[in-house]
């Protein structure tokens, strides 16, 4: 698939099936078991989320789960952490506007 | 320059605020497959040692205590152990008793594979989310928070990137450099294909060493010091590889409508001050910030623990003492969190902790005091490099 690495001099990598998700109700593959914004980020999606009052374009910040600036909803919750929250076959990932109360 | 600088994104700390614990819900067990399962009473069990974080500093303190025999649980956030070990895929160095010429991320390999094999309890992919009343941590998983309590803790949080004000710093494309090696290292899948790097410390040379090792391009690493901040072996490195390391400059805006399309940088004066006539701009899709780490202290504040504020160990630090204990006699603390410094210092704090820990809790046992003699002798040789002279110089004031 386009977007992963396939040769590391140090690395291999495991991965787990080859699934179907949507974002903003678009098909894209991803890898099952993958955070989500690697999975996005993968199929070239880098915008996020949009903040609250001006609306600007939102991406990740730490990916570890701390900053939560990769806020987006998933299968209707919204606020979930997508650089954490593990991709599974069929999720609906939209983007957010601000955080959701 | 911070003053004027518009769009710049503040990250906020992901523990939810006047959370309550679901006490009703606290039957229900949690899904693992290690551990806990077994328990039918409507309670959580009670441990001696919870050790809240499962880097290289939780997992020796866990090792430690458990060797002694407490009974412990390690509770991190990760779907497995090793914290920032699992994405450093560059050799250690130092001695051989501290893994010298491994990769961190066969460290981390080697610790976690010694927790599994024993009886240590794991929770994985859950987040301590408080401290509350009658010492009861609240735990965070699977969208259910529940209580866990132990008679000690040892927090082993770690640290948390910094972030930096410039313009436009909110723009898609600018991230934590450890977050572009996460994503890079661990899924496999690298963010952008040019990046511009802002801070030369060990992780501004090491990230853009292995970004060329992935098959992207660095475009330049930016400092504002007169000096490369991290060590001559790495800087050495990634020149070899025809990276520029641009001294005296800083990142004044990233440019760019939906996501970073360049970087616009600017030489310094005296003062740190951005001379003007100086600027150019660079193209890139990603900008790294390497500036530094801070400890991840908010449970230890909602603990009651003492912070200090000590600029050389990383900011806000808990408060401890030569045996990593806090001001609170059940919580102890190791690794990052209590001085951002490095894995092997992290683990030798972890051993301490441990062993203090279960010596608190039954009584000091000839085993104990011999590793916490031994790892306090190690620490102090590592401490004793002209390299440590800042973190030496910041424990001194740790009173
Ligand atoms: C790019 C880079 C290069 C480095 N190179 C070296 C090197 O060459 N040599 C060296 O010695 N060191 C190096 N280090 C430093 C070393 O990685 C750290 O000092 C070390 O990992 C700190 O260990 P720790 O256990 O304190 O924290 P961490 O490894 O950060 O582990 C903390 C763990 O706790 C978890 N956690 C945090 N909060 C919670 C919570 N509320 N609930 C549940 N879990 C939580 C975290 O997710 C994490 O898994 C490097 C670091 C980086 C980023
Ligand atoms: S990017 Fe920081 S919480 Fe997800």
């Amino acid at each position: 698939m386009k977007g992963y690495l396939k040769e590391h001099p140090i690395l291999e990598f495991k991965r787990g099936k080859k699934i179907k998700f949507f974002f903003e109700d678009r098909e894209v593959e991803g890898y099952e078991g993958l955070p989500i914004a690697a999975a996005l980020h993968a199929a070239g999606i880098k915008v996020l989320s949009f903040s609250e009052r001006y609306d600007r374009p939102r991406g990740f910040f730490c990916a570890v789960g701390k900053c939560s600036s990769c806020l987006m909803e998933v299968d209707g919750h919204p606020n979930v952490m997508v650089c954490m929250e593990l991709l599974k076959p069929g999720m609906r990932v939209r983007r957010q506007k601000g955080q959701k109360k | 320059m911070s003053s004027r600088t518009k769009n710049s994104r503040f990250t906020g700390s992901t523990i939810p605020q006047n959370s309550k614990i679901d006490n009703e819900k606290s039957g229900q067990e949690p899904r693992t497959k290690n551990t806990i399962q077994n328990f039918s009473s409507s309670e959580f069990p009670d441990f001696d040692i919870c050790i809240i974080g499962g880097g290289p500093a939780g997992l020796e303190a866990a090792i430690v205590a458990r060797t002694l025999g407490a009974k412990v649980i390690i509770i991190d956030d990760n779907p497995g152990l090793g914290g920032q070990l699992i994405k450093q895929t560059h050799k250690f160095f130092g001695s051989k008793a501290h893994y010298c010429g491994v990769r961190g991320v066969d460290i981390a390999g080697i610790l976690s594979k010694e927790v599994k094999g024993s009886d240590i309890d794991i929770l994985h992919n859950a987040t301590v989310v408080g401290y509350y009343d009658d010492d009861i941590i609240g735990v965070l998983k699977d969208d259910r928070l529940f209580p866990v309590k132990a008679k000690t803790y040892i927090f082993a949080t770690g640290a948390s990137e910094n972030t930096l004000a410039f313009d436009n710093a909110d723009l898609p494309g600018v991230y934590g450099a450890g977050a572009v090696q996460t994503m890079m290292n661990v899924y496999g899948v690298v963010p952008g294909k040019r990046a511009v790097v802002i801070g030369s410390g060990n992780i501004g040379l090491i990230v853009p060493y292995q970004l060329l090792q992935a098959g992207v391009e660095v475009a330049a690493i930016i400092e504002i010091m007169d000096k490369i901040g991290g060590y001559y072996v790495h800087a050495a490195k990634i020149k070899r590889a025809g990276v520029p390391i641009i001294l005296k400059h800083t990142i004044i805006e990233a440019q760019g409508k939906e996501c970073v399309e360049a970087a616009l940088i600017s030489k310094v004066g005296g003062k740190y001050e951005c001379l003007s006539g100086t600027e150019r701009t660079i193209e890139c899709d990603m900008i790294l910030i390497a500036i530094g780490l801070s400890p991840l202290c908010e449970l230890l504040y909602q603990a009651g623990c003492r912070i200090d504020y000590i600029p050389e160990l990383g900011g806000h630090v808990p408060y401890h003492n030569e045996d990593m204990m806090t001001t609170k006699k059940n919580i102890l603390v190791c690794g990052d969190l209590a001085c951002i410094e490095e894995a092997s210092t992290a683990m030798l704090e972890g051993k301490i902790a441990g062993a203090k820990a279960h010596e608190a809790l039954y009584s000091r046992t000839k085993q104990g005091k011999k590793i916490v003699r031994q790892a306090k002798q190690e620490l102090s040789v590592i401490r004793s490099s002209p390299f440590e002279e800042r973190i030496t110089f910041g424990l001194g004031k740790l009173k």
